[in-house]
């Protein structure tokens, strides 16, 4: 059984083809990097994934189950779970809130209008324990507003993460990090368990190549090349649309 | 920490306490009528509160809502029926005006919410003004007597504020413990990151709905009130300017807090029933405050008035800090 299998996945906005035909194949553990040129459709490719956007044709598979017409708010409970390119976070909040809120969205108390959040004990726990993965737990009273970019990155991981999910999608998560802040997200994804699919989009090849077993290259919402990271990077096809000469 | 807890606690007590003499120190039959508008005012303010300030929605057409729970109440005591039933129908109409209002206005957000909320407003505005055979047209409906809940008797002014004030506590203990709780904090989620809610598991779609119910709820229970109040219901009551007045108070007293839109009903009420007894232009004046409030404090009366007292404090507190310590003197 595959974690993830995509078969002949399509979108198009009005006349312009951002996906065509994507066939993929995720295995459960495996890391898995998309990679492409600025408009290639990567992020798009999440969407259709996640189900913000609905396909035009083609299917997805979420560890056996067909989840094409599952809308988006369900994935999550199906588990799967994904972070932003552009880092999105309740900024108002504070970091320990923001992990609570990703733990509630997953269980029939987020209906609940009568009890107190603050005194659902289990649920900061969890949260302090999803922060700690991250190495954020001294920090959780800290307000979002009051951290730093590779901080909150890292709440973004632990959101995710919090969620217990089987398949984790990053998109770009080291986009925008110092070298300090890279090395801490980067340890951070190395310590997830192998129970955890991830696939990730990422342009930092160093961190990227580093981090994925196999590598899918997408070009005007095509995949034109798949393979291991020797193969890929030994492609031409990839030094011609990605790496340069 | 301790300090502000019971400096808080110190405020809410010296608050209920003032709130339930009111009729022993006001000047008069008068200001006893008026504290009992600020406080169905309030509720009504508190209701547009849970969309405007927790939900990111700004609605302009909560008076159509008021005013259905308001001519259901007059309907209701005009076909013969009593209170508790005319109140209950009130409540359960309220609810089921606003089921429909959430449906066709939670199609959209921001201007498009607005507009959806404008245009179901001024057709109900509409409808009550012309629907003569149903609502009596400018005429409107006038009502006999107010009820005696539990034995107490509310016709006097007196006793319809402590009415008012019991239902009043209750909403704003209701609205509270809503905000603390798990769909409070997920209905704010919705206003601030409504993406990322949705890719987190929620259902926004349905959370704002439950929320536009609790607005309508309270809503209703405040047009039951006003209309027990004035024994008069007509369809100015309805008009866009009774809603923008609302909205008014939940801006002009803090948006998504407790208390804003409690300080925003005070203001309005007593600048439109004290103060225009003694300035013609009450309006100006009013329109003048509002842009002072925007100058000077754009996050509310309560958010801001706090803002500037911790600034003050600090400033009290800094020099205190910074002074050099006096040196003990050798024996």
């Amino acid at each position: 059984m595959t974690a993830l299998a995509i078969a002949g996945l399509s979108k198009a906005f009005g006349g312009l083809q951002v996906t065509r035909g994507v066939d993929l194949a995720v295995a459960p553990g495996e890391r898995r990097l998309i990679i492409g040129p600025n408009g290639a459709g990567k992020t798009t490719l999440f969407n259709l994934i996640t189900g913000e956007l609905t396909p035009d044709s083609g299917s997805i598979a979420l560890f056996g189950q067909d989840i094409t017409r599952v809308p988006s708010r369900r994935r999550p409970h199906l588990g799967m779970a994904r972070t932003y390119q552009i880092i999105t976070l309740f900024a108002h909040d504070t970091i320990v809130h923001n992990v609570s809120l990703a733990l509630l969205g997953l269980t029939p108390m987020r209906w609940n209008p009568l009890i107190d959040m603050k005194r659902q004990g289990h649920i900061v726990e969890r949260a302090r324990a999803a922060l700690e993965r991250v190495g954020l737990a001294h920090i959780a009273e800290r307000p979002l507003a009051q951290t730093s970019y590779g901080e909150r990155r890292r709440v973004e991981i632990a959101m995710a993460l919090a969620q217990n999910p089987r398949l984790l999608l990053l998109d770009e998560p080291f986009a925008g990090l110092s070298i300090d802040e890279r090395r801490d997200v980067h340890n951070c994804l190395m310590a997830i368990p192998r129970d955890v699919t991830i696939v990730m989009i990422e342009h930092n090849m160093d961190v990227a190549l580093e981090f994925a077993e196999r590598i899918t290259l997408l070009h005007f919402g095509e995949v034109i090349v798949e393979g291991n990271r020797a193969e890929v990077v030994a492609d031409p096809r990839t030094r011609e649309v990605y790496l340069g000469h | 920490m301790n300090r502000i807890v019971n400096a808080r606690l110190t405020a809410l007590a010296v608050a209920f306490i003032a709130l339930i003499t009111v009729p022993h120190w006001v000047p008069g039959v008068y200001y006893i009528n008026v504290a009992s508008q600020i406080l169905f005012y309030a509720i009504f303010a508190l209701g547009l509160n849970v969309l405007v300030g927790h939900a990111g929605l700004v609605s302009l057409g909560h008076a159509g809502l008021f005013g259905i729970a308001a001519y259901a109440t007059g309907f209701m005591l005009q076909a013969g029926y009593g209170h508790l039933p005319a109140t209950v129908m009130a409540l359960v109409l309220g609810l089921v005006a606003m089921s429909a209002y959430a449906v066709l206005s939670l199609r959209s957000t921001g201007i498009g919410f607005i507009m959806i909320t404008l245009a179901i407003g001024e057709i109900l505005w509409g409808l009550a003004y012309r629907w003569i055979s149903l609502t009596g047209g400018d005429n409107g409906i006038s009502l006999h007597g107010r009820p005696s809940p539990f034995g107490f008797d509310v016709n006097s002014a007196s006793g319809f504020y402590y009415m008012s004030l019991t239902v009043f506590l209750a909403a704003v203990a209701t609205v509270s413990i809503f905000v603390r709780s798990p769909l409070g904090a997920a209905l704010r989620g919705t206003r601030d990151q409504p993406r990322r809610m949705n890719a987190l598991g929620y259902h926004v779609w349905a959370i704002r709905f439950w929320a536009c119910l609790f607005s309508g709820l309270l809503t209703a229970v405040s047009g039951i009130l006003f209309v027990y109040y004035t024994q008069f219901i007509s369809p100015q009551t309805l008009a866009l300017t009774s809603s923008a007045e609302v909205l008014l108070m939940v801006i002009s007293g803090g948006a998504g807090t407790l208390f804003g839109p409690i300080v925003g009903a005070a203001l309005v009420v007593i600048v439109k029933s004290v103060v225009s007894g003694f300035i013609e232009r009450w309006n100006m004046l009013l329109g003048a405050i509002f842009v002072a409030i925007v100058i000077l404090m754009p996050e509310g009366l309560v958010p801001g008035s706090t803002r500037l007292w911790r600034l003050a404090m600090k400033k009290i507190a800094a020099p205190a800090k910074s002074a050099p310590r006096p040196t003990e003197a050798k024996p």
